[in-house]
């Protein structure tokens, strides 16, 4: 058996590097257009499904809210400062997720034999994954924590400062970029694991989840692994202890604030280079 | 008599079903622990804050995480046991054999769903809550009798669950295509067994709202039983009372759809 994921690095050898990348982004687009088109076939479908994606995620701010119904403070931080919290790591997520979540699919993929279905075509395997399924419903995870990041602009009373209104897109996009590594890590991870594919979900439903709550909540032990072992932290718990005007989590210096682009861009290296060994290691089952 | 060995077997069937995935099993193991890790420290800031809360002590609290996340898949609170499955079977038609079968439809289905909760209690459940035995601060019975007791209402919380996802599936014979129904479900699981908060922390009438429906027997009862928070014999009464109408709703709803299954020949 010829081996499938030599053959497509050949093919994509002859390409240069910066035309690989341009390919991918137009085949991801084409196939991410193709799937809209195909879910919009069902309009009324659509809309339910996106309303319950809105309503499922919605339910850990519930969770926050009945929490607030007991307490007026949790870890030192009150409910909108949660909600800020909250707000910021769900749109980081959802973006994310929107993107490139059907991910995780791929360890079904190399299981049932259709990834080598993707190998075969003409277009960066990477890119073909990414928009495989590409699920618009996955709008309503966006959509409700947008609405939870507005409440919690309109309660809090920040002390705005051009470097912290820059602040809040820049951690956005790298929060999604950090949350896209993660999830092109996990799918990495699945060419070897194909049956544990929920262990992708302890870091990314995992991780956003623990980023909705404040860092004083945490052990010092795992404040310190999400800081420098997986660096969520950077989604969200250090640029908004800037904003917020909070202690820095472990007493990290005031700098790391603005760190997030730099920690995206360095993850998603990470993450590509892992995503190749993974797809390098693949081998067919055959038939 | 030959119809308890035919079930008995259904049952192991089920069981060894999930026993087969192996590795995914350990991801299951490995994704709870880190959500109870999670959920603990949040539990314990909220009981900093408010310490007793909902008649809780930490070390309830605590105990109160690491068994929800030892019975999320057992008692499939946000589904995914055999609901799909047998939708499918109801969308493709394949149901038409199953009723054929010299064998009742819902004991055939509650059997296989016991198989495999009793593997997922084993598999994904002893894993995490060892841990959480280990590394934090628990509050667990020393008398066996407080454990017997939380076996029985673990394993009446199975019943229920598997009344509430049947009558999830057979939804099925109507709608064709069960991901609403399927989504509702997941949420009002989530919410109303306690899985998302103790229903005892639950505010004011909400909170009596909550624990009077049927989701309350799938994880606030056992949890109350084992945390000795409640009579073990009311306990069981109400999660028998909420099993038997289930199963009993079950029934009727099974045989007015049946009545109605029209079979595409060829």
């Amino acid at each position: 058996m010829v081996d499938a994921a030599d053959a497509a690095e050949v093919t994509a050898g002859r390409v240069e590097r910066g035309g690989r990348v341009a390919e991918g982004l137009r085949a991801y687009r084409l196939i991410v257009a193709m799937w809209i088109r195909s879910t919009m076939a069902y309009r009324t479908s659509f809309v339910l499904t996106t309303l319950g994606n809105f309503a499922t995620t919605a339910l850990d701010f519930v969770a926050i809210l009945l929490m607030f119904s007991r307490v007026d403070a949790l870890g030192g931080y009150a409910l909108g400062e949660v909600a800020f919290l909250y707000g910021l790591t769900s749109v980081s997520f959802g973006l994310a997720d929107l993107a490139i979540g059907s991910m995780d699919r791929l360890g079904r993929r190399v299981r049932d034999g259709t990834l080598d279905t993707l190998l075969v075509r003409p277009a960066p395997v990477l890119a073909q994954v990414a928009a495989d399924r590409f699920g618009l419903r996955r709008l309503g995870r966006v959509t409700q924590g947008a609405l939870v990041l507005g409440y919690a602009l309109a309660t809090v009373d920040i002390d705005w400062t051009p470097a912290k209104l820059l602040l809040m897109p820049v951690m956005l996009v790298s929060g999604a970029g950090i949350f896209g590594a993660v999830f092109v890590a996990a799918a990495a991870f699945q060419f070897v694991a194909q049956d544990a594919s929920e262990v992708s979900n302890a870091f990314t439903y995992g991780g956003t989840t623990l980023l909705q709550y404040p860092p004083t909540v945490f052990a010092r032990e795992l404040v310190r692994g999400v800081t420098f072992v997986v660096p969520l932290a950077f989604v969200n718990w250090l640029p908004a202890s800037h904003v917020l005007e909070r202690p820095y989590p472990l007493d990290l210096p005031a700098w790391v604030a603005f760190a997030p682009p730099a920690v995206a861009v360095a993850c998603c290296a990470l993450a590509g280079l892992a995503w190749r060994a993974g797809l390098r290691s693949y081998r067919s089952t055959g038939s | 008599m030959g119809s308890g060995r035919l079930y008995a077997a259904v049952a192991a069937g089920g069981f060894r079903r999930y026993a087969t995935y192996r590795a995914a099993t350990a991801a299951g193991v490995f994704t709870n622990t880190v959500f109870g890790l999670i959920l603990v420290y949040t539990y314990l800031a909220l009981w900093d804050a408010k310490p007793q809360l909902g008649g809780y002590d930490q070390a309830q609290a605590v105990t109160y995480v690491w068994l929800g996340q030892a019975l999320l898949a057992a008692l499939a609170i946000g589904g995914g046991g055999f609901e799909d499955e047998l939708m499918e079977r109801i969308r493709t038609g394949d149901i038409a054999v199953d009723l054929y079968r010299p064998a009742d439809l819902q004991l055939w289905w509650l059997a296989a769903d016991l198989g495999r909760a009793l593997f997922q209690v084993l598999g994904r459940g002893l894993v995490p809550f060892a841990f959480g035995a280990v590394f934090f601060p628990v509050a667990l019975p020393r008398e066996a009798s407080a454990w017997a007791a939380f076996l029985v209402a673990v394993l009446l919380a199975a019943m229920v669950s598997f009344g509430l996802r049947y009558l999830v599936a057979l939804s099925a014979f109507w709608l064709m295509d069960g991901t609403g129904v399927t989504q509702m479900a997941w949420l009002a699981g989530f919410f109303c067994s306690g899985m998302l908060l103790p229903l005892n922390v639950f505010p004011g009438a909400l909170g009596e709202v909550v624990r009077a429906l049927p989701w309350s027997s799938m994880l606030q009862a056992p949890a109350d039983v084992l945390l000795g928070e409640a009579d073990p014999l009311g306990t069981f009464v109400f999660q028998a009372g909420w099993a038997l109408v289930l199963l009993a709703v079950g029934r009727l709803v099974q045989s007015a759809a049946t009545r109605r299954v029209v079979v595409q020949g060829g």
